[in-house]
């Protein structure tokens, strides 16, 4: 059963340049709430956006965990850099 | 895995998805739903008095399959708005507080709204589609 902070760590190591933040809304580890702020959302759509974090669980979402409800943003322009350095994401493979 | 060409459900669904201006894959019924994030996007479409089709996706785990395969989308619900995926909850919601939401149904702003709801005049052609296919 994966915990929030899992969850966090695992958007944040497979979309580049991204800061989630994960709460386990019933606390019985399969209920997420996710706010993920991203570069690599800049000029995609929301779903789009949802759609590349939903990716990073793939079957799990509606398996183990059950439900992930998110809100995205796309980090400004300006401000993309700076959250580039500060968390050097790994490439994703 | 079901990617062979003939595949009735997907078929199914996607005819659904063309013939309905505005319809919303959940789970439960429009009068049932049978969880709440169904439930939410249900009231919200309602209270902009939109009419929708409705499909059930829980008599038959294969709907829900197939539905993902075809919108890339994994979660319940999934409302499409002249054939393509608006959201699910989180979306629709987001969208619904802006104001987006009617202007995306294409709902004019204002006094066109209907008086009544006109939910049940097209649902059940949404469930009678998809169940006609399975039985």
């Amino acid at each position: 059963m994966p915990t929030a902070e899992e969850i966090k760590q695992r958007i944040e190591a497979a979309i580049p340049e991204t800061q989630a933040e994960v709460e386990d809304y019933t606390g019985g580890g399969d209920h997420f709430r996710a706010t993920v702020i991203s570069a690599t959302f800049a000029g995609r759509s929301r779903i789009e956006q949802h759609k590349l974090v939903y990716g990073v669980f793939g079957d799990e979402i509606g398996g183990p965990i059950h439900a992930l409800s998110l809100k995205t943003q796309a980090q400004g322009e300006s401000g993309a850099a700076t959250a580039a350095k500060q968390h050097a994401a790994p490439a994703a493979t | 895995m079901s990617d062979s060409d003939s595949n009735p459900i997907r078929d199914a669904i996607a005819e659904a998805i063309r013939e309905h201006d505005t319809i919303l894959f959940m789970k439960g019924t429009p009068d049932a739903p049978a969880c709440g994030f169904s439930a939410r996007t249900v009231a919200m479409l309602q209270s902009l008095e939109v009419p929708f089709a409705a499909v059930d996706i829980l008599p038959d785990p294969r709907i829900r399959q197939e539905l993902s395969t075809i919108s890339g989308w994994p979660t319940i619900p999934q409302l499409f708005s002249r054939c393509e995926l608006i959201g699910g909850c989180d979306i629709v919601t987001e969208m619904y507080e802006s104001g987006e939401l009617a202007e995306t149904l294409g709902l004019e702003t204002g006094e066109d709204a209907p008086a009544q709801p006109v939910v049940n005049e097209s649902q059940p052609a949404g469930f009678t589609q998809i169940e006609n296919h399975l039985s």
